[in-house]
């Protein structure tokens, strides 16, 4: 090496003649198909979100086609064992079990989807709010949210039903109350993740307002996780309604609620078992077909899977 | 030179407080001026202020002191709604991370017309889209490329849709914040060359960040070099090269390596630390040298450093 000879200009410098060449765009499949793709390979989130579909029929089209009223009651028939008749049998005042099952799994849908809506328009927000302009609004807004938290929601719920009647209405405010908080939470975490990204810098040097950064910049790089927070939000409030209606403070007889059937079979779940297994299935595969299929739009939706 | 200069820095500070008793002085009084269509190369290490003084003239940070000057308006204080405007129109940045500065949930096209889009600076749909397509031509990709999000580019080519975008306001000025130091050496080339090519071809000045002294030297008219908060030396970068005083400049000029290895192998890099040098920038006042170079010194230090030649 020590007698290597260097030209004059073998160290020249290249300057501008370094041009590169134009590139050619190889083809691409969108986000939305590649998305479709990963989650049709979860087992899982098929499985799931093909019971969701199929419960959600079922309990829209069975009480329409069913020849027994939710609430009919036939002493004669008290008690009955599930036959042709009554597929899921009759309960202790002779109401058809499967008009009653499916009624009530109405209910826990219905209670879901609100809680639902509730976490995306109320928790959403105030997370969003919280977390972007952060400084003195966060800070009161945080122990707002903390103080709110405090307040077991059960207690929140007697009370309400010390002003109120046991109703669908009367849950759903409960919900509304205390359910947003960990939505919040969670896109609050987000936004300030996100915010601080070159991408939004970027934006408020291009004069970017408010109201843009937040709803082209932030909100879809955190809706994702937001879409799945909500699906997991889904089976907590079934349950919650469920645990309420076990307890009694929940709908009103003779309406029913997948929780308050599986609390009228369990009186006599010794005697009569299906009162309380049929229903108990049913919640069953709804919370665990709503668990497997958030899980699988997590994993299809998380961008460290692949190729970012 | 009797142009009035694209952009003014005079005294600049920028104070972080982090509590009660302590306050971050991040930049600390700096000035220098950047002439239009010219590049001024802003060196120093890690920390010294450089990112900030930048992010203080864009006004992402809120000046503690000083003026900025951009195109005969001040913008360190109050801006009127117009000033807002020509501010976040004329004077565009590039950011240091390719990968970080692009929104993963935008196409192409929307990211380059967001400035567009945010200004209202198009009549048709057609007329936003054919101007994409004309940047996109001008920093060495294809139509083809618009309807693409952003994970499926290299580094360098992502950076180049980050240089778009700044290039589709047309803007006077662009803070290149590090715009190269996350690339690899054969794309820095690519990058540094687009510039070249961009300020010949539309005439935009240049704020040029960046601690690779041998690429401030290829693309940079002038130097300034910060220190600690302070600028320390500046002048053209003839003058900073060939006649560097401040010790803390040789000892940045010494670090440069040489790509022929029989230099290589005697260059003796200098060390410079300011806690032992006995040097108080404080104390410094920016002394003339020649032309436009000046350096921060007292009398006695500038005598000191000037004999040791």
């Amino acid at each position: 090496m020590d007698n290597f000879e260097f030209l004059e200009d073998d160290f020249a410098f290249v300057g501008e003649n370094h041009e590169s060449k134009k590139e050619i765009a190889p083809p691409v499949t969108p986000f939305f198909k590649d998305f479709m793709r990963r989650l049709g390979k979860n087992k899982g989130a098929c499985i799931g979100g093909i019971l969701i579909v199929i419960i959600i029929l079922i309990a829209i089209i069975a009480p329409m086609v069913s020849s027994y009223d939710y609430a009919e009651m036939n002493t004669a028939i008290q008690s009955t064992s599930p036959n042709a008749q009554h597929l899921f049998g009759t309960d202790r005042y002779g109401r058809d079990l499967f008009t009653r099952v499916w009624q009530g799994t109405r209910i826990s849908l219905f209670v879901a989807a609100s809680a639902v809506i509730i976490d995306i328009i109320f928790g959403m927000t105030y997370g969003l709010i919280s977390g972007y302009f952060g400084g003195k609004v966060d800070t009161v807004m945080q122990r707002v949210q903390e103080i709110i938290n405090s307040i077991p929601s059960l207690v929140i719920l007697t009370l309400l039903l010390v002003i109120m009647k046991a109703s669908l209405f009367t849950i759903i405010i409960a919900l509304m109350l205390t359910g947003w908080i960990g939505m919040s939470r969670i896109t609050r975490a987000q936004v300030l993740k996100v915010k601080e990204e070159e991408y939004v810098l970027a934006s408020k040097t291009l004069g970017a307002g408010h109201f843009f950064i937040i709803f082209k910049n932030i909100l879809p790089n955190i809706f994702g996780q937001l879409i799945i927070m909500s699906m997991f939000s889904i089976p907590n409030a079934i349950f919650y309604e469920a645990f309420l209606a076990f307890l009694g403070l929940g709908i009103p007889t003779p309406q029913a609620s997948l929780g308050s059937l599986i609390n009228d079979g369990f009186k006599s779940i010794l005697i009569t078992p299906y009162m309380v297994i049929i229903p108990v299935i049913v919640l069953a595969i709804l919370m665990l077909s709503f668990n497997l299929f958030a899980d699988g739009l997590r994993d299809a939706f998380d961008p460290t899977m692949k190729e970012m | 030179m009797n142009q009035q200069p694209i952009l003014e820095v005079k005294n600049l500070k920028q104070h972080f407080k982090i509590n009660r008793k302590f306050t971050v002085k991040a930049v600390d009084g700096i000035s220098f001026q950047i002439m239009p269509g010219q590049t001024y190369g802003l060196v120093g290490e890690s920390g010294s202020g450089k990112s900030t003084t930048g992010r203080s003239i864009i006004r992402l940070y809120n000046p503690t002191d000083g003026e900025v000057i951009f195109n005969g308006k001040d913008i360190s204080g109050k801006m009127t709604k117009d000033e807002l405007k020509l501010l976040r129109t004329k004077m565009q940045m590039i950011f240091q991370d390719p990968m970080a500065c692009l929104n993963p949930r935008k196409k192409v096209i929307d990211i380059i017309a967001e400035g567009i889009d945010i200004h209202h600076e198009f009549k048709t749909q057609e007329e936003r889209n054919q101007k994409v397509y004309d940047i996109l031509e001008l920093v060495g990709l294809s139509k083809e490329h618009a309807t693409r999000y952003p994970h499926q580019f290299s580094g360098g080519q992502r950076q180049r849709i980050g240089i778009a975008r700044t290039l589709i306001m047309n803007p006077d000025l662009i803070i290149a914040d590090e715009a190269i130091s996350a690339l690899d050496v054969s794309i820095q080339a690519q990058v540094v060359n687009l510039m070249k090519k961009i300020q010949k071809e539309t005439n935009t000045a240049f704020l040029f960040i960046a601690h690779d002294l041998s690429m401030v030297k290829y693309i940079s008219d002038h130097i300034g070099v910060l220190h600690l908060g302070h600028l320390v030396e500046t002048g053209t970068t003839e003058e900073i090269f060939n006649n560097p005083i401040h010790p803390y400049t040789k000892s940045l000029l010494s670090a440069i390596p040489s790509p022929n290895p029989k230099v290589e192998k005697t260059r003796v890099s200098l060390s410079y630390d300011y806690a032992t040098s006995g040097i108080d920038y404080e104390l410094g006042s920016q002394h003339h040298i020649s032309g436009s170079h000046y350096v921060l010194a007292t009398e006695k230090e500038l005598e000191e450093w000037k004999n040791t030649e």
